[in-house]
């Protein structure tokens, strides 16, 4: 395989990376939460595509918006709510207790082998006919990755809803105090996380389409990952650690040697080399990547 | 010893011997899930010596249990069994071969030189980036135990594991571990590092070296983690890294979140009562309670709903976060404050 072809697929593997990247980073951002079950919201989506094969595809595709904002919005009223003022780990741990739930609900409910997506499916084509090969839904992923960001950046930054969820954010009695309403911009904010894991879910199964019910899970993991190896408190670095991440698995793949022995070992030790460079970077910069100053010598756990 | 004291070491280990004893009088199906819950509560108890001291989260905790129970099970394979089921490994793992004991010890010292050589660049670390970096040592130790056949058997399960622990052995063990994560708590090591959990801050204009004292958590968190991967391995006669990682990894950080990551009691009583509900709703499903039928699949759901609903409406767990304590048991209305945990914003 050339250089260039790898560093495609790296940057593909990246940009929707980069778009789980930027849910989980605004979860994180205004709730202090890192949510774990992200990946079972995905599945959950991708479920209702493949459920909804038969029907048309903008028939499907809204079905798959309404049960991932559904299944969200219920997930903030029942835990993240109460969870509020939880230490980090507590809410980890919930979030993978939930996550763990609806991943036995799916087994049960829809059995243990998966079922295949066929929405959209032309979208997983190449474009053109040369060598290299680029496919129509890395273009999607890569353009709907830049775009939402944008948005979401233009939204908290530039006006009064972002100011009053960054507010909320920061000190909620405080934002509640002096008058804006807390419980609800939060709740807005997870809205748009529940949204953007529908778009995940429409992206993601277009190239891999065999859901079960651990569908995304490992990619949930290596985003969430990627995310803080990035720097989670700020949603920009968020999403460029999520692509980082991404272009560094698509790349090591790529470029370790598949022959030779120990540790050469072809893509066995992908794995090992990705944490490896995790642990290097957190331990040179461990506010993140791509955060400048460093904040707090010592942070509440 | 105080009174206090005494009933706070006393409660745990007192709680694991009845499991024991009640174990004892089972049949040899039951007694195996009572074996079971004693194996989990040396692992939770492990894994709170440094969460729950140090207030970081860890999952590297879970890596040192898989290379000691490796550890553990390559060197008790029977010689002659071993040239066969671990052909490729060095020699010095080939050509030897340990008891027991031996090898449970020598679980312990991997488990605590590997969290000594991990944990002195990562104990500078806080907060997040502690639990992503030590989640990728977890990853790391995984990817390498499946995949390097000179140190195990790779891939595949290694088997024919003398299966030594015993419901008395497990009994022991994980009281053994109980004991050792109670002194480490009344030390003043323990005490530094629960000072710097509530306040870092405080805790370091007091002179109190964090890095140093979470290194010392870590490192006997370690080793006894490696112990309970020795327990662990004896248990099953079996081991495939698969089965041992991130399911594994969360249900014990569960099983300390749901009975109380603050304290030595609820780590106790989360695992005892997770692992509990797991076997019974298991034995549900497989028609060996005469009682009680649950539909396939029921265990699942159920113990992962109970944990989601403990950690949303109980965030410290079951037991608050307090030791057992007779005062409190007495008289509820005096429980001290402190005993509460850090005030938070």
């Amino acid at each position: 395989m050339s250089t260039i072809q790898t560093l495609i697929d790296a940057t593909a593997t990246g940009s929707v990376y980069a778009l789980m990247a930027v849910g989980i980073g605004l979860v994180f951002g205004v709730l202090r939460l890192v949510n774990f079950a992200y990946g079972q919201l995905v599945m959950a989506g991708a479920y209702a595509l493949a459920l909804t094969n038969d029907l048309n595809p903008a028939v499907s595709i809204l079905v798959c918006f309404a049960v991932v904002i559904g299944l969200t919005m219920t997930l903030d009223l029942v835990a993240f709510r109460p969870l509020r003022r939880a230490s980090p780990a507590t809410m980890l741990v919930a979030t993978f207790a939930i996550s763990f739930l609806l991943q036995s609900i799916a087994t049960l409910k829809l059995g243990v082998l998966g079922k295949t997506v066929g929405t959209l499916t032309g979208l997983n084509g190449p474009i053109g006919h040369g060598t290299l090969i680029v496919r129509w839904i890395w273009l999607v992923a890569i353009v709907v990755a830049a775009v939402t960001l944008a948005l979401l950046l233009l939204l908290l930054n530039r006006t009064s809803l972002g100011l009053h969820m960054r507010a909320a954010a920061t000190d909620f009695r405080t934002a509640r105090l002096l008058g804006i309403r807390a419980n609800a911009v939060i709740s807005l904010a997870v809205l748009l996380s529940g949204v953007l894991a529908a778009v995940v879910a429409i992206v993601m199964t277009v190239e891999t389409s065999y859901v079960t019910a651990d569908y995304a899970l490992r990619d949930t993991i290596i985003v969430l990952v990627g995310v803080v190896v990035g720097g989670i408190d700020r949603l920009w670095s968020a999403t460029l650690g999520g692509f980082a991440i991404g272009f560094a698995k698509g790349a090591l793949d790529g470029f370790l040697p598949s022959t030779g022995s120990w540790p050469f070992t072809s893509g066995v030790y992908l794995d090992s080399a990705i944490f490896a460079l995790v642990i290097l970077v957190l331990l040179v910069r461990p506010d993140g990547l791509f955060v400048r100053r460093r904040q707090r010598a010592v942070e509440r756990v | 010893m105080t009174r206090a004291n005494a009933v706070a070491l006393l409660g745990p280990v007192a709680l694991l011997g009845l499991v024991g004893l009640v174990g004892s009088f089972m049949t040899v199906s039951r007694a195996l899930e009572f074996t079971n819950a004693l194996v989990f509560a040396a692992i939770v108890v492990a894994l709170y010596v440094f969460v729950g001291n140090s207030g970081v989260l860890s999952f590297g905790q879970i890596g040192f249990f898989i290379v000691g129970a490796y550890a553990a099970g390559e060197m008790t394979v029977p010689a002659d069994v071993k040239q066969s089921v671990l052909p490729q490994v060095f020699s010095i793992i080939r050509d030897h071969t340990l008891g027991n004991a031996g090898s449970l010890a020598l679980a312990a010292a991997i488990g605590a030189l590997y969290a000594l050589l991990v944990g002195i660049p990562l104990m500078r670390l806080s907060g997040l980036a502690a639990g992503i970096a030590t989640f990728a040592v977890l990853e790391i130790t995984q990817n390498i135990v499946r995949n390097w056949e000179k140190i195990g058997p790779g891939p595949l399960t290694l088997s024919t594991v003398p299966e030594t622990t015993e419901l008395w052995q497990a009994t022991v063990g994980a009281s053994a571990v109980a004991c050792g994560a109670f002194m480490y708590q009344r030390s003043a090591f323990g005490r530094k590092l629960r000072a710097a959990r509530e306040d870092p801050f405080a805790a370091q204009a007091a002179g109190i070296d964090i890095h140093r004292q979470r290194l010392w958590a870590f490192v006997l968190s370690g080793a006894l983690s490696g112990f309970a991967g020795g327990l662990f391995v004896h248990y099953q006669g079996t081991i495939n890294v698969q089965d041992v990682f991130l399911d594994f990894t969360f249900l014990s950080l569960a099983m300390l979140v749901v009975g109380g990551v603050g304290s030595l009691w609820g780590a106790v009583v989360g695992a005892l009562l997770v692992s509990g509900l797991d076997s019974f709703l298991s034995d549900a499903e497989n028609d060996s309670v005469s009682w009680f039928h649950a539909p396939d699949g029921t265990r699942l759901v159920v113990v992962a709903a109970f944990m989601a609903v403990v950690v949303v409406f109980l965030p410290r767990g079951l037991t608050g976060g307090r030791e057992l304590s007779l005062p409190s048991l007495l008289r509820r209305r005096h429980a001290s404050p402190q005993a509460a945990g850090t005030p938070r914003r």
